[in-house]
């Protein structure tokens, strides 16, 4: 580490250490951020980069370790300890309330307290410097994913910070969203305002940060100046060993084995999308990448593909027949399966073993027999997930909920991989899931698709979809644009789609195409 | 004289403990607890108000040993639901039958004894005043007292910082947590305050509607409370005008039964559960409105360490 300037380091961490009953979150880190430096922490999911901004802002405490702050050491008690202190923290599940406005929002957030008046001026002021519009007066509910990150960020600049954590801010935001947000750090970095900046994203990190620290395994591997470094050499620190990677080689396409037909749905939420008119077809030996925020609709289309909620029957066709109005089991029996966005809950029963957890969707693919569960073929189908996916668990016995996300999507993948689909439909099939993991997974569904099976890929990781899709679809305020190929395409364009923009004339065209 | 003003006023009495129960309830689940024992606290806060009241003659003090004794219940639950964290439902149902066994067995021997009920409020000029003074200005503190608790929660839910902090936690307590709220404390306030109003409610009750001691008098409405409180979708003013709807019917069914109308007694005493339930089912069904005003964290524990 290079000596302070004229002033101490704004932070400073020595050899925090933070332990779990079953792991080691944090091991001996030590971590300097300067005053206006927009300092990367990196590393995978369950690197332990979480727990150390949590300490930071006081929500846990750490074993052992110091805490320097402006050349004073500090214990951090509470949040509302390191607010004083200046720092600021954008979580990356927002901590919103969704029944209140942005205006109580804010002010719950606030030590100060102020009028409401004085408050929705102040609020105005923020967002007019920063170039981030908000509403104070909307619900938090009605606004996108995107706008309610603006109103972390306004909320944590009201109170003039002099560190801004942001856990993983860009996951949510479309590329033009994450243009503007990179604007806002920089002008925030130039006024002097320290940013500690949490990602995996490498091209992010290089594009926007001073320094980065990495952490593996709770343990720092090493620091770097990422500019200076390339994705590779970065990845290397990260997780300690080459990135293979997934190629996606021509393939011949056959029927179409599932189509939606001018689709449209109202919410059954209240606080859900509906959807517009939507119409695609996956045809067989293809990935069909579908894009989009999370909110604008995908929740709702994966229920009406999966039969949670039914339609009109001609609307959706498995296999050339009308399935609308099918429900889950039967859509399965033609061929269908399913990996929701949710592990727990609807992919797996939490409590159960894995192998009854396998019962639960593979029960006709010789499970059972005359009524009864044939515990052998089930636990033989078990081990087979857990072997070929390289889950890692006790055996399978071991309860779904022991897993972490990671080890239980590479599961209920397996799974779902396993019982020989003519249609699968994944959600999200990396979500939460580690470097290697994630190409392992991609690699499964490329692998089907070159066996000829029709994938629907619906995931919030532009990246991922551009590795994996033939074609890619936009979902946007629960409207589908028309399918691109990927040559044909770019992250720009996407991105203006992700933001509804791909015009009525582009919707026509769809239309056409699948009638 | 025809028997509108007497109905109104009846109606009015009739729903006063309603309006102590449910509002108190209201502030409780908004900040995310579910308290089933009302009916146990209200009980309690009965005997406690009827033993205060004829030891000392003065039903103020009856009123502040009832909130007292319903506070004591509300905090017997607050330490397990939320600092033991066991299971809300079932710790609620178990106040219940406890206050149910415990005013039996503490008012065993007050039985049967007469109380003198509680002075109407006068009012210069407006009680004289022909009509509206009968239907308006005629009734105890306590019926007056009721409107006030009105304004003064509606007046906290939806205008007072500390009202806002409450209804964040009962949406998010472990977002609450993360900005620094303290859960916790502010739970145990909330479910105290509902003790004290469920006490005042039952004092109502044995001191005022009905001026005597009887095992188990609430006779259930602390559960006509609690379902208040969901119909009127946790909205102060709906929770009060359903009060005064059940209040109505209750009294609208006895009059019936008093002129011997040819119908079973048994269905005109249903009505009013059937009516409120009805009416208030209708009015709330708006989906959008239930999700915006339900505490989301409802009934569910929390666990402050992370």
């Amino acid at each position: 580490m290079s000596e302070p300037i004229e002033s101490p380091p704004r932070l400073v961490l020595t050899g925090i250490t933070k332990r779990y009953p079953s792991v080691v979150a944090n091991e001996s880190v030590d971590l300097t951020v300067r005053r206006g430096e927009i300092h990367a922490l990196m590393g995978e999911n369950g690197a332990g980069k979480s727990t150390l901004m949590k300490i930071v802002y006081g929500v846990v405490r750490p074993d052992a370790g110091y805490i320097r702050w402006e050349g004073r050491y500090e214990t951090i008690a509470s949040p509302a300890q390191a607010r004083r202190m200046g720092i600021g923290m954008v979580f990356q599940h927002f901590s919103l309330f969704e029944t209140l406005t942005v205006a109580q929002n804010i002010a719950l957030a606030l030590d100060t307290r102020m009028s409401n008046a004085v408050l929705a001026t102040r609020i105005s002021e923020v967002s007019e410097r920063y170039g981030l519009p908000i509403d104070p007066h909307r619900l938090v509910h009605s606004m996108s994913v995107g706008e309610r990150q603006r109103v972390e960020i306004v909320r944590c600049l009201l109170q003039e910070p002099k560190l801004l954590i942001m856990d993983e801010p860009t996951s949510v935001l479309t590329p033009q969203a994450v243009r503007v947000l990179f604007h806002t750090l920089r002008n925030l970095a130039a006024e002097g305002c320290s940013i500690l900046y949490i990602s995996h994203k490498l091209d992010e990190i290089r594009e926007l940060c001073d320094r980065a620290t990495v952490l593996r395994g709770g343990k720092v591997s090493g620091t770097a100046i990422p500019r200076e470094e390339t994705n590779d050499s970065l990845a290397r620190l990260m997780i300690g060993s080459e990135l293979a990677e997934c190629r996606l080689e021509p393939n011949k396409t056959g029927e179409v084995m599932l189509a939606v037909r001018e689709l449209t749905q109202a919410a059954a939420d209240p606080f859900g999308t509906s959807l517009a008119d939507v119409c695609l077809d996956v045809r067989a030996g293809e990935i069909l990448g579908i894009a989009g925020v999370s909110g604008n609709g995908q929740k709702e289309l994966l229920a009406a593909l999966s039969g949670e909620t039914l339609t009109a029957a001609g609307s959706i066709e498995l296999g050339g027949r009308p399935a609308g109005q099918l429900n889950p089991a039967a859509r399965r029996a033609l061929g269908l399966t399913f990996v929701p966005e949710e592990r727990m809950g609807r992919g797996a029963v939490p409590p159960m073993s894995l192998a009854s957890n396998a019962l639960l969707t593979g029960a006709r693919n010789g499970m059972v027999r005359n009524g009864l569960v044939r515990t052998d073929s089930m636990r033989e189908f078990a081990r087979d997930v857990i072997a070929r996916f390289n889950v890692k668990c006790g055996d399978e016995r071991s309860v779904a909920s022991s897993l972490s996300g990671g080890n239980l999507q590479k599961y209920i993948v397996g799974r779902e991989t396993l019982l020989k689909p003519k249609v699968m439909i994944v959600a999200q099939p990396t979500w939460g899931v580690d470097v290697g993991a994630a190409q392992l997974i991609r690699q499964a569904l490329i692998d089907l698709r070159d066996q000829g099976v029709a994938l629907l890929v619906v995931s919030e990781e532009l990246d991922e979809l551009f590795i994996v899709s033939d074609r890619l679809c936009v979902l946007a305020r629960g409207r589908l644009s028309p399918p691109v190929r990927l040559a044909d395409t770019s992250v720009e364009q996407i991105g203006l789609w992700m933001s509804g923009q791909f015009g009525a004339q582009a919707g026509e065209e769809a239309t056409h195409a699948a009638a | 004289m025809s028997p509108f003003v007497p109905m109104v006023q009846s109606t009015v009495v009739a729903a006063t403990p309603l309006i102590f129960a449910a509002l108190g309830e209201t502030i409780v689940e908004k900040s995310g607890v579910l308290n089933l024992g009302i009916e146990g606290m209200m009980l309690v806060g009965a005997i406690a108000g009827f033993a205060a009241t004829l030891a000392t003659g003065n039903a103020g003090i009856g009123f502040v040993a009832g909130a007292a004794a319903g506070t004591a219940m509300a905090l017997i639950f607050a330490v397990l639901t939320i600092s033991l964290q066991t299971n809300q439902v079932a710790t609620g149902l178990a106040l219940t039958l406890f206050g149910i066994g415990l005013s039996a067995f503490v008012g065993h021997d007050l039985a049967g004894m007469p109380l003198p009920g509680m002075e109407g409020v006068t009012f210069p000029v407006l009680t004289s005043l022909p009509l509206v003074g009968e239907l308006l200005f005629h009734y105890d503190p306590m019926v007056y007292g009721s409107i006030i608790l009105l304004i003064a929660v509606m007046w906290f839910l939806e205008r007072s910082h500390a009202g806002l902090k409450m209804r964040a936690i009962g949406e998010s307590p472990a977002v609450a947590h993360s900005i620094g709220h303290p859960v916790v404390l502010i739970r145990y306030l909330a479910v105290m305050f509902g003790g004290a109003t469920s006490g005042i409610a039952g004092a109502y009750l044995s001191e005022v509607q009905t001026p005597m001691w009887a095992e188990g008098m609430s006779a259930g409405k602390g559960w006509i409370a609690l379902a208040l409180v969901v119909f009127g979708t946790w909205r102060p003013g709906r929770v009060v005008l359903g009060a005064y709807l059940f209040g109505g019917v209750t009294v609208l069914q006895l009059f019936a039964q008093g002129i011997g109308l040819n119908v079973p007694a048994e269905f005109l005493s249903m009505l009013p559960y059937a009516a409120t339930v009805v009416v208030l089912v209708i009015i709330c069904r708006d989906p959008k409105t239930i999700l915006l005003n339900q505490p989301a964290s409802l009934g569910r524990s929390f666990y402050p360490g992370t």
